[in-house]
């Protein structure tokens, strides 16, 4: 064995070069991570040249600044999809998280013949892929009547809303009963035990279910390109606007892709903001809800 | 031998549904005809037992139901219920032509698809007013033998009050229901049930009438025949599906733990720099990413650029496409590894020093730890999430559509069913029901076989969750 001294001396070179080491790989790794997104904000702000294709990454007559983002707003309808769909977005996660707040409490609270057959059921149902109904959706909306209109994406992105009842039930599930128990000797009915005992202790699993459904319509984009028809650009959302400014024909890459990275880069900045603004409930709500070890 | 038993247990307990089932049904008709007048009126009429038993709001109301589903099925769910159930088609009459004073005029003919449709809501309706029914019968019954015995009945005012109270969830339910009904229940019984026909480009109402198959497209979808066939297409896809589903979810999961690892290692400093480093990614949303990411790795785009080459990163064909299907799994770890990190870190930081520092005494080196203390741990930790993770990289819709689209088309091995060489089960049946010669037989076959695997993958997850077994231990 070697002496305690050499010992020790080999350790410490071998930590500082393993050290170095994760320095390095992470320096890297962690600028691979940057780079596309500083490429993005880099696109948001060149203006010229104001091609998708450039042939150098810093071009000769490179120029910054905030025309592109000009341009979204003057020569695209990006306001309007902005509007859409927060328009769209705040119907549904309104509707969404009322459903999702209404099935959690009948399943966790109450105790009634069906309730586990229709857990169960309502777990399979969440299992098929949403593509796979998708054409059916589309067809009955049309036999309502409502294809192509913004009513129609509010429908699509929360009549299911109750399937996802799992997370907000286990929430309920960590409320104490006896606080139940002593509304009821109160005399208090379910009603007011729903209103005025659970939901103002759910503040957190609330707001993550308002965030989660808050944030899908701004990212989904097959519902939305099955539902709006690509003739309609003033019913567009984010989405499927910004998407179809670089895939709408061959050349729309080359000519709309800065414009595309400054609306990316402004999506981006909503739900970074709603993200950050939230994240102490998004974490508490889970945790509580889905860890139960 | 415990299969065997499950399966008995399983027809027991089918068995004893329908037992009981049987002995409810008929305590309810020895309800009726021991009673008196009320309940047999309410059998033949809705409501009108409770009429004469005096809750008369209540009555009208069950009354009115009854009238109103009388109503919608002799001027709408009838027809189409016959239809769909009775005739062995779905429709008989093509459109064609008649001859108007010397002019041939179109004149339409059944709607397979409304056929289908309707049918299956109009018989969603029956079951719900037969339920209705029931409850209106078994009401009327009760309040018979609460006035025999002498009790009240109850006040409208104290029906009413019942619904928040004991039966609130019943008030609860049934908004979230009925939107689950039309947009989920209804949409997949009528793509399941277009699985067992003909619905193709060829059959595509109203033009032209589709009709049921039986078993024979998924016979087509099994049937390995001649080189290209429509089976082997599938078993390419599936081939890929699982290979991808499997390369995404422990790329990212060992990866991630990697970084999550160096990150967390106590000499390390600027951890908050690093890991926000990582974590910038999620900022934004998935789908401009991966847009984003399509076009920086264009033929035309700036990688190109950068290094001067002129590769088709998303769009080489050669070599069974392994290039776009190479960076499609390295953009898809750009994606989810800052997730990884963040999920692993807090686990990380759960896992209890003392293990540590005793294997360091033993003399462990810090590969035997990793392998013997934080592998094994983690696992405990994340197993679920590792099948969820599975489940949703099977389905991973938007990484393939919005990245490669599919493609790149391969006409050689995938001619038959159209599909493309990136293709997931997912994309291959949105491409399906999509496209110009959409086939929405096949895309719901397929459909109900990723239910099958995910549905199988997703219950072994649930039943090992702790989470529902222990149900009532935190209340």
């Amino acid at each position: 064995m070697k002496q305690g001294g050499q010992f020790h001396i080999g350790q410490r070179t071998r930590n500082i070069v393993g050290d170095s080491a994760i320095y390095i790989i992470l320096a890297v790794f962690g600028i691979l991570w940057v780079l596309p997104i500083v490429y993005l904000l880099y696109t948001a702000f060149r203006v010229t040249p104001d091609t998708g294709i450039i042939n150098k990454l810093v071009p000769d007559d490179l120029q910054l600044g905030f025309g592109n983002f000009y341009k979204l707003f003057t020569e695209t309808q990006f306001g309007l999809w902005l509007r859409n769909t927060f328009f769209v977005a705040v119907c549904s996660c309104t509707i969404t998280t009322l459903f999702i707040l209404m099935t959690s409490y009948a399943f966790s609270r109450m105790r009634f013949k069906m309730r586990r057959p229709l857990m169960n059921f309502m777990l399979i149902l969440g299992m098929f892929p949403g593509f796979m109904s998708m054409i059916a959706i589309y067809f009955i909306l049309k036999a309502m009547g409502l294809t192509n209109s913004l009513f129609a994406l509010i429908i699509v992105y929360s009549a299911g809303g109750g399937l996802s009842y799992y997370i907000c039930k286990g929430f309920f599930d960590t409320i104490p009963r006896s606080l139940q128990e002593a509304a009821m000797l109160d005399g208090a009915s379910q009603w007011t035990i729903f209103w005025k005992v659970t939901i103002p202790l759910s503040k957190p699993i609330i707001l993550y279910t308002v965030l989660t459904s808050f944030i899908g319509p701004w990212c989904d984009f097959i519902f939305a390109k099955i539902i709006i028809n690509r003739t309609s650009p003033e019913l567009f959302t984010v989405a499927i606007g910004l998407y179809d400014l670089i895939n709408a024909d061959a050349g729309s890459f080359n000519t709309w892709f800065t414009v595309f990275c400054a609306g990316s880069v402004i999506v981006g900045t909503i739900i970074t903001i709603l993200f950050l603004s939230m994240q102490k409930y998004y974490v508490q709500g889970v945790s509580q809800g889905a860890v139960k070890d | 031998m415990s299969e065997k038993s499950g399966e008995t247990a399983v027809r027991k307990k089918a068995g004893g549904f329908f037992a009981r089932l049987g002995s409810k049904i008929s305590a309810l008709f020895s309800g009726v005809i021991h009673g008196g007048i009320a309940p047999k009126l309410s059998c033949a009429f809705m409501g009108i037992g409770q009429i004469l038993q005096g809750q008369i709001v209540k009555g009208i109301l069950y009354a009115l139901t009854e009238v109103l589903f009388v109503l919608f099925m002799v001027f709408f769910g009838g027809n189409y219920l016959g239809k769909f159930l009775f005739s062995g088609h779905l429709g008989t009459i093509e459109e064609h032509n008649v001859e108007v004073n010397g002019i041939l005029e179109p004149v339409a003919g059944d709607n397979s698809m409304l056929i289908l449709l309707y049918g299956i809501a109009s018989l969603i309706v029956v079951i719900l007013f037969v339920t209705l029914w029931v409850m209106n019968v078994k009401g009327a019954v009760e309040n018979d033998a609460d006035l025999k015995n002498g009790k009240k009945l109850r006040t409208l005012k104290q029906d009413a009050a019942r619904f928040i109270n004991e039966k609130f969830y019943i008030t609860l339910l049934v908004p979230p229901m009925i939107g689950i009904l039309v947009f989920t229940v209804l949409p997949l019984i009528f793509m399941i049930l277009i699985a067992f026909t003909n619905y193709d480009y060829q059959h595509l109402p109203p033009k032209h009438l589709f009709d049921w198959v039986g078993l024979q497209n998924f016979a087509n979808l099994f049937t390995l025949s001649g080189t290209s066939s429509f089976a082997l297409v599938f078993l390419r896809v599936l081939l890929w599906t699982f290979v991808w589903a499997f390369i995404a979810t422990f790329s990212n999961y060992f990866a991630g733990m990697i970084f999550a690892l160096m990150i967390n290692k106590k000499s390390i400093k600027l951890k908050v720099l690093w890991r926000t480093m990582f974590v910038l990614a999620i900022a934004i949303p998935n789908f401009v990413t991966l847009l984003l990411m399509s076009k920086i790795l264009d033929s035309d785009g700036i990688l190109n650029v950068i290094f001067g080459t002129h590769i088709f990163w998303l769009s080489d064909i050669r070599y069974a496409s392994i290039i776009p299907r190479i960076m499609i799994i390295l953009v898809n770890m750009w994606i989810g590894i800052p997730y990884t990190i963040l999920m692993c870190s807090g686990i990380l930081m759960n896992i209890p020093d003392e293990l540590y520092e005793a294997a360091k005494l033993d003399g462990a080196n810090p590969i035997q730890i990793f392998i013997k203390i934080t592998l094994p741990y983690m696992f405990h930790a994340t197993g679920p999430y590792l099948i969820t993770q599975f489940v949703g990289n099977l389905n991973n819709f938007n990484v393939i559509w919005l990245l490669t689209g599919g493609g790149p088309g391969d006409n050689v091995l995938y001619g038959a069913g159209n599909a493309k060489s990136t293709d997931l089960l997912v994309t291959w049946l949105f491409r399906l029901t999509t496209d110009n010669n959409p086939q929405y037989n096949m895309a719901s076959v397929i459909g109900i076989i990723v239910f099958v695997i995910s549905a199988s993958l997703s219950l072994i997850t649930y039943n090992r969750s702790k989470a529902t077994k222990n149900e009532e231990e935190f209340q």
